[in-house]
């Protein structure tokens, strides 16, 4: 089930009807943009990192569209959560932004997403550049873990992640399930507009066939 | 291993033929460190804090720069669709152009890196411990570099997406490396640096002639 407004509809509850932070005031308000939208960028290159094993094992071609439609969503979600990072940093760090390990590593992630793009666009043939990147993108899968851990591993200025599976959340529920919804709307958003695009690419590539022209003319056709 | 051997062999011979080659990355690794005392401060203070830093910007730059020929001479005479169709596996052949393009350039890098520490003002119970981290780091540096050169040898203009590709890539091998020597400078314990560097080594050479030998394949399928 994809929500793809689930999020410009409820994430009024984050933005307006949690509680003040009694440290941080309202400024703390933009978790509920930074969070999902961090958490998605790294779920979308594994995502990639998956359709990329998809395609290259067993030659499918629709992964190779999903792996070439995902790249630019995980790029701008990527640089929304750097974005909104320095704009919290700001009040509560009063700096912009700091050479510390996770952003650091999530600026890796974002060039990675721009070199799988221009790796992309670079190569004519469309079979050779979709398994061109899926390799490069399987190489640039290490990141991932660094990353996640980064927080963990090195003594940073972040604080760790906000949300485990494993345990209680430290915040109290006024604050969390606003939180929850937000990411559950960041999420169906990128799938919504993850399916768009992957349709567009498979009209764009398929531009020729007959059941692509009937279906530009509003003929019935009996592909779905 | 006598395909190993044979290829090593032909790889480095055919480097040694071409010396001025040879001589580019270095001439450009020194370049590059002479102009951080010209752009930034020529005092020591700031050089000897920032010497290490700069060897190694230099040195993954000059091994960016000279990535580009590793496979493209070979990929233009058809000599790596003779690698690719012979019985022997095409990933010890990879292994043996990544180790024979590490001899020519990050070898030498190496032993010309004592000179520029000594030039930058690093201190010189430092130096040792500069050329052991960069003899753990360099050969990762080919071995990454070895992917991304796979992947653009059929296109042209490849140079500058060589690097886009790269780099991000290279960045945990610098972190690391420069890692070691900020431990150092501070009188800190770096062992745990180096072993990352040299766990980097070892995966590296396991997984990116793998890597390596699938992108080529690939970029040789047009």
């Amino acid at each position: 089930m994809v929500e793809p407004d689930l999020y410009s509809r409820r994430s009024d509850l984050g933005l307006a009807f949690a509680p003040q932070d009694y440290q941080q005031g309202n400024s703390f308000r933009i978790i509920y943009l930074h969070v999902p939208a961090a958490a998605l960028a790294q779920s979308c290159y594994l995502l990639m990192a998956i359709a990329a094993v998809v395609g290259l094992v067993w030659k499918m071609k629709v992964a190779d569209m999903v792996l070439k439609c995902a790249a630019p969503i995980g790029a701008s979600f990527c640089f929304l959560a750097l974005f909104t990072g320095a704009v919290w940093g700001k009040p509560t760090w009063g700096t912009w932004w700091v050479w510390d390990a996770r952003l650091t590593s999530m600026l890796i992630l974002l060039f990675l997403y721009l070199g799988v793009m221009a790796l992309g666009s670079a190569i004519q043939d469309r079979t050779t550049a979709g398994r061109a990147v899926a390799v490069l993108v399987l190489v640039g899968v290490v990141n991932l873990p660094i990353i996640k851990y980064s927080v963990e591993w090195w003594n940073t200025l972040h604080q760790p992640a906000t949300f485990k599976l494993t345990e209680k959340p430290a915040m109290p529920a006024e604050m969390w399930m606003p939180l929850l919804v937000s990411a559950i709307g960041i999420y169906s958003f990128f799938g919504h507009c993850l399916l768009l695009r992957t349709r567009n690419e498979i009209l764009e590539r398929e531009k020729r066939t007959l059941w692509v022209r009937k279906l530009v003319k509003g003929e019935p056709t009996d592909a779905v | 291993m006598t395909a190993f051997i044979s290829v090593l062999r032909r790889d480095l011979l055919l480097a040694f033929r071409q010396r001025q080659d040879l001589l580019n990355p270095l001439l450009f690794f020194v370049i590059t460190c002479s102009l951080f005392p010209l752009g930034v401060s020529p005092e020591s203070e700031f050089l000897a804090q920032s010497a290490a830093g700069i060897l190694w910007v230099a040195a993954l730059l000059a091994t960016l720069l000279s990535l580009d020929m590793l496979f493209r001479a070979d990929f233009e005479d058809g000599a790596l669709e003779q690698f690719m169709l012979s019985p022997q596996p095409l990933y010890l052949l990879v292994l043996a152009k990544i180790l024979a393009h590490w001899l020519v350039t990050g070898l030498p890098l190496i032993f010309l890196s004592p000179l520029l520490a000594v030039m930058l003002f690093l201190p010189s119970e430092q130096i040792p411990l500069l050329m052991l981290s960069l003899l753990l780091g360099t050969p990762v540096l080919s071995l990454i570099g070895a992917v991304g050169a796979a992947l653009i040898v059929g296109l042209r203009g490849g140079g500058v997406l060589l690097s886009l590709l790269v780099l991000p890539l290279y960045i945990p091998v610098l972190i690391f490396g420069t890692g070691v020597m900020q431990a150092a400078a501070a009188s800190m314990p770096y062992n745990g640096q180096l072993a990352m560097l040299g766990a980097f080594l070892l995966l590296a050479l396991v997984l990116a002639p793998v890597a390596a030998a699938a992108a080529l394949r690939i970029s040789a399928s047009t």
